[in-house]
Protein backbone atom coordinates (compact mmCIF):
# COMPACT_ATOMS: atom_id res chain seq x y z
CA UNK A 1 0.00 0.00 0.00
CA UNK A 2 1.61 3.51 -1.24
CA UNK A 3 0.38 6.60 1.14
CA UNK A 4 2.71 8.80 -0.78
CA UNK A 5 0.32 10.90 -3.26
CA UNK A 6 1.30 10.72 -6.87
CA UNK A 7 1.62 14.16 -6.97
CA UNK A 8 4.77 14.09 -4.50
CA UNK A 9 6.57 11.74 -7.25
CA UNK A 10 5.86 14.37 -10.35
CA UNK A 11 7.43 17.34 -8.19
CA UNK A 12 11.12 18.33 -8.42
CA UNK A 13 12.16 15.31 -10.48
CA UNK A 14 11.98 17.05 -13.91
CA UNK A 15 15.33 16.77 -15.67
CA UNK A 16 16.18 20.10 -14.09
CA UNK A 17 13.32 22.11 -13.27
CA UNK A 18 13.57 25.69 -15.04
CA UNK A 19 13.29 24.65 -19.05
CA UNK A 20 10.27 27.33 -19.40
CA UNK A 21 11.93 30.35 -18.55
CA UNK A 22 14.92 29.31 -21.19
CA UNK A 23 12.66 28.29 -23.39
CA UNK A 24 10.38 31.80 -23.14
CA UNK A 25 14.40 33.84 -23.01
CA UNK A 26 15.47 32.18 -26.06
CA UNK A 27 11.47 33.10 -28.05
CA UNK A 28 11.68 36.68 -26.73
CA UNK A 29 15.35 37.29 -28.09
CA UNK A 30 14.77 35.46 -31.37
CA UNK A 31 11.65 37.83 -31.92
CA UNK A 32 14.01 40.69 -30.74
CA UNK A 33 16.53 39.47 -33.38
CA UNK A 34 14.27 39.53 -36.29
CA UNK A 35 13.88 43.03 -36.16
CA UNK A 36 17.60 43.47 -35.09
CA UNK A 37 18.58 41.43 -38.00
CA UNK A 38 16.98 43.17 -40.31
CA UNK A 39 18.33 46.36 -39.09
CA UNK A 40 22.03 44.73 -39.86
CA UNK A 41 21.67 44.09 -43.00
CA UNK A 42 20.55 47.29 -43.73
CA UNK A 43 24.19 48.90 -41.94
CA UNK A 44 26.12 46.19 -43.48
CA UNK A 45 24.81 48.05 -46.80
CA UNK A 46 25.01 51.07 -46.10
CA UNK A 47 29.09 50.86 -44.59
CA UNK A 48 29.96 48.01 -46.91
CA UNK A 49 30.98 50.48 -49.67
CA UNK A 50 32.31 53.25 -47.89
CA UNK A 51 35.50 54.40 -46.05
CA UNK A 52 36.27 54.62 -42.73
CA UNK A 53 34.98 58.34 -41.58
CA UNK A 54 31.77 57.93 -43.50
CA UNK A 55 31.41 54.58 -41.56
CA UNK A 56 32.22 55.72 -38.64
CA UNK A 57 29.93 58.60 -38.97
CA UNK A 58 27.05 56.46 -39.68
CA UNK A 59 27.28 54.30 -36.91
CA UNK A 60 28.53 57.23 -34.25
CA UNK A 61 24.88 58.00 -34.60
CA UNK A 62 23.09 57.27 -31.18
CA UNK A 63 20.34 55.48 -32.94
CA UNK A 64 22.70 53.55 -34.98
CA UNK A 65 25.26 53.12 -32.09
CA UNK A 66 22.94 51.94 -29.62
CA UNK A 67 21.06 49.35 -32.65
CA UNK A 68 24.29 47.86 -32.75
CA UNK A 69 25.20 47.18 -29.58
CA UNK A 70 21.70 45.67 -29.19
CA UNK A 71 22.23 43.78 -32.05
CA UNK A 72 25.27 42.03 -30.62
CA UNK A 73 23.90 41.66 -27.05
CA UNK A 74 20.53 40.06 -28.01
CA UNK A 75 22.82 37.55 -30.42
CA UNK A 76 25.03 36.54 -28.13
CA UNK A 77 22.43 35.68 -25.05
CA UNK A 78 20.46 34.07 -27.87
CA UNK A 79 23.91 31.96 -28.58
CA UNK A 80 24.32 31.45 -25.18
CA UNK A 81 21.27 29.88 -24.70
CA UNK A 82 21.83 27.26 -27.83
CA UNK A 83 24.35 26.43 -27.52
CA UNK A 84 23.31 25.55 -24.00
CA UNK A 85 20.99 23.36 -24.88
CA UNK A 86 23.55 22.04 -27.80
CA UNK A 87 25.91 21.34 -25.21
CA UNK A 88 23.69 19.70 -22.69
CA UNK A 89 22.56 17.68 -25.60
CA UNK A 90 25.68 16.23 -26.81
CA UNK A 91 28.26 16.43 -24.13
CA UNK A 92 27.88 13.50 -22.10
CA UNK A 93 31.04 14.31 -19.79
CA UNK A 94 29.60 15.97 -16.46
CA UNK A 95 32.96 18.09 -15.72
CA UNK A 96 33.64 19.18 -20.16
CA UNK A 97 30.03 20.08 -20.35
CA UNK A 98 30.23 22.63 -16.77
CA UNK A 99 33.30 23.57 -17.83
CA UNK A 100 32.21 24.49 -21.82
CA UNK A 101 28.64 25.96 -19.86
CA UNK A 102 31.06 28.22 -17.73
CA UNK A 103 33.32 29.48 -20.80
CA UNK A 104 30.68 30.60 -23.21
CA UNK A 105 29.04 32.67 -20.85
CA UNK A 106 31.69 33.94 -19.49
CA UNK A 107 32.99 34.77 -23.04
CA UNK A 108 29.32 36.03 -23.81
CA UNK A 109 30.11 38.21 -21.02
CA UNK A 110 33.22 39.72 -21.89
CA UNK A 111 32.23 40.01 -25.33
CA UNK A 112 29.06 42.32 -24.48
CA UNK A 113 31.55 44.50 -22.28
CA UNK A 114 33.67 45.02 -25.31
CA UNK A 115 31.21 45.89 -27.73
CA UNK A 116 29.56 48.23 -25.03
CA UNK A 117 32.71 50.25 -24.75
CA UNK A 118 33.22 50.15 -28.65
CA UNK A 119 29.93 51.66 -29.32
CA UNK A 120 30.33 54.23 -26.69
CA UNK A 121 33.37 55.50 -28.01
CA UNK A 122 31.80 55.50 -31.64
CA UNK A 123 29.25 57.79 -30.52
CA UNK A 124 31.22 59.92 -28.43
CA UNK A 125 33.92 60.33 -30.67
CA UNK A 126 36.64 59.07 -28.39
CA UNK B 1 16.66 -1.30 -13.84
CA UNK B 2 14.30 -2.36 -16.29
CA UNK B 3 15.69 -4.83 -18.85
CA UNK B 4 13.51 -5.13 -21.20
CA UNK B 5 14.06 -4.20 -24.70
CA UNK B 6 12.94 -1.07 -25.66
CA UNK B 7 12.82 0.62 -29.17
CA UNK B 8 15.89 2.38 -29.97
CA UNK B 9 16.54 5.37 -31.64
CA UNK B 10 16.85 5.87 -35.29
CA UNK B 11 20.56 4.78 -36.27
CA UNK B 12 21.55 7.83 -38.24
CA UNK B 13 24.30 6.19 -40.41
CA UNK B 14 21.09 3.86 -42.04
CA UNK B 15 18.20 6.12 -41.58
CA UNK B 16 16.85 8.10 -45.15
CA UNK B 17 17.39 11.68 -44.44
CA UNK B 18 14.19 13.96 -44.95
CA UNK B 19 13.89 17.37 -45.11
CA UNK B 20 12.87 17.94 -41.66
CA UNK B 21 15.49 16.11 -40.09
CA UNK B 22 17.95 17.64 -42.31
CA UNK B 23 16.37 21.43 -41.60
CA UNK B 24 16.46 20.78 -37.37
CA UNK B 25 19.93 19.64 -37.65
CA UNK B 26 20.88 22.58 -40.00
CA UNK B 27 19.02 25.01 -38.10
CA UNK B 28 21.86 23.97 -34.88
CA UNK B 29 24.76 23.92 -37.10
CA UNK B 30 24.33 27.24 -38.76
CA UNK B 31 23.60 28.85 -34.59
CA UNK B 32 26.71 27.45 -33.83
CA UNK B 33 28.46 28.77 -36.80
CA UNK B 34 26.27 32.15 -36.39
CA UNK B 35 27.81 32.01 -32.72
CA UNK B 36 31.52 32.15 -33.83
CA UNK B 37 30.27 34.51 -36.52
CA UNK B 38 29.78 37.10 -34.16
CA UNK B 39 33.87 37.33 -33.38
CA UNK B 40 34.93 39.10 -36.75
CA UNK B 41 31.56 41.19 -36.51
CA UNK B 42 33.06 42.71 -32.71
CA UNK B 43 36.25 42.74 -33.91
CA UNK B 44 35.17 45.01 -37.03
CA UNK B 45 33.30 47.51 -34.29
CA UNK B 46 36.09 47.15 -32.30
CA UNK B 47 38.61 48.01 -35.20
CA UNK B 48 36.02 51.14 -36.49
CA UNK B 49 36.36 52.63 -32.68
CA UNK B 50 40.43 52.70 -32.55
CA UNK B 51 40.92 54.56 -35.42
CA UNK B 52 41.44 54.17 -39.20
CA UNK B 53 45.47 52.34 -39.00
CA UNK B 54 43.40 49.57 -37.04
CA UNK B 55 40.27 49.86 -39.49
CA UNK B 56 42.70 49.59 -42.52
CA UNK B 57 44.36 46.30 -41.11
CA UNK B 58 41.47 44.84 -40.18
CA UNK B 59 39.18 45.65 -43.89
CA UNK B 60 42.40 44.27 -45.33
CA UNK B 61 42.21 40.77 -43.66
CA UNK B 62 38.23 40.81 -44.11
CA UNK B 63 37.82 41.85 -48.07
CA UNK B 64 40.61 38.57 -48.79
CA UNK B 65 39.05 36.77 -50.92
CA UNK B 66 39.55 33.55 -48.59
CA UNK B 67 37.60 36.43 -45.99
CA UNK B 68 34.96 37.02 -48.75
CA UNK B 69 33.66 32.87 -48.79
CA UNK B 70 33.40 33.43 -45.47
CA UNK B 71 31.17 36.20 -45.50
CA UNK B 72 28.92 34.85 -48.09
CA UNK B 73 28.77 31.32 -45.44
CA UNK B 74 28.65 33.48 -42.62
CA UNK B 75 25.26 35.56 -44.59
CA UNK B 76 23.44 32.49 -45.37
CA UNK B 77 23.63 31.07 -42.32
CA UNK B 78 22.13 33.84 -41.40
CA UNK B 79 19.24 34.03 -44.04
CA UNK B 80 18.87 30.30 -43.12
CA UNK B 81 18.73 30.63 -39.37
CA UNK B 82 16.74 33.82 -39.36
CA UNK B 83 14.19 32.29 -41.99
CA UNK B 84 13.94 29.08 -40.25
CA UNK B 85 13.73 30.48 -36.76
CA UNK B 86 10.88 32.36 -38.15
CA UNK B 87 9.70 28.91 -38.84
CA UNK B 88 10.11 27.59 -35.57
CA UNK B 89 8.00 30.37 -34.12
CA UNK B 90 5.07 29.69 -36.27
CA UNK B 91 5.21 26.37 -35.23
CA UNK B 92 5.02 27.39 -30.94
CA UNK B 93 2.11 29.43 -32.03
CA UNK B 94 0.36 25.93 -33.36
CA UNK B 95 0.47 27.04 -37.05
CA UNK B 96 1.63 24.41 -39.86
CA UNK B 97 2.27 21.66 -37.33
CA UNK B 98 1.12 18.79 -39.99
CA UNK B 99 3.19 17.03 -42.39
CA UNK B 100 2.20 19.31 -45.20
CA UNK B 101 2.55 22.11 -43.43
CA UNK B 102 6.54 21.26 -42.57
CA UNK B 103 7.36 20.41 -45.96
CA UNK B 104 5.79 23.71 -47.18
CA UNK B 105 7.49 25.57 -44.88
CA UNK B 106 10.41 23.79 -45.33
CA UNK B 107 11.10 24.41 -49.05
CA UNK B 108 9.94 27.90 -48.53
CA UNK B 109 12.82 28.33 -46.22
CA UNK B 110 15.34 26.87 -48.37
CA UNK B 111 14.42 29.11 -51.24
CA UNK B 112 13.98 32.19 -49.56
CA UNK B 113 17.52 31.66 -47.87
CA UNK B 114 19.13 31.19 -51.30
CA UNK B 115 17.16 34.54 -52.60
CA UNK B 116 18.01 36.56 -49.82
CA UNK B 117 21.69 35.53 -49.76
CA UNK B 118 21.98 36.44 -53.41
CA UNK B 119 20.10 39.19 -52.89
CA UNK B 120 22.26 40.86 -50.12
CA UNK B 121 25.40 39.95 -52.26
CA UNK B 122 23.57 41.96 -55.24
CA UNK B 123 23.74 45.27 -52.97
CA UNK B 124 26.50 44.12 -50.92
CA UNK B 125 28.97 43.57 -53.47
Amino acid sequence: MKFRHPLANALNHGAAGGGVGHWWAQRLSAMLLIVLTIWSVYAISVVVGSDYATARAWLAQPIHAGLAALFVIAALYHATLGLQVIIEDYIHQRALEMGLLVTIKLAAAITAVVVVFSMFAIASGV
Amino acid sequence: MATQQRPLSPHLQIYRPQLTSVLSISHRITGVLLSAGIVPVVVWLVALSQGAEAYAGVMALFSHPVAIVFWVAWSFALFYHFCNGIRHLLWDAGLFLDLRGAYITGWTVVALAGVLTALAWGVWS
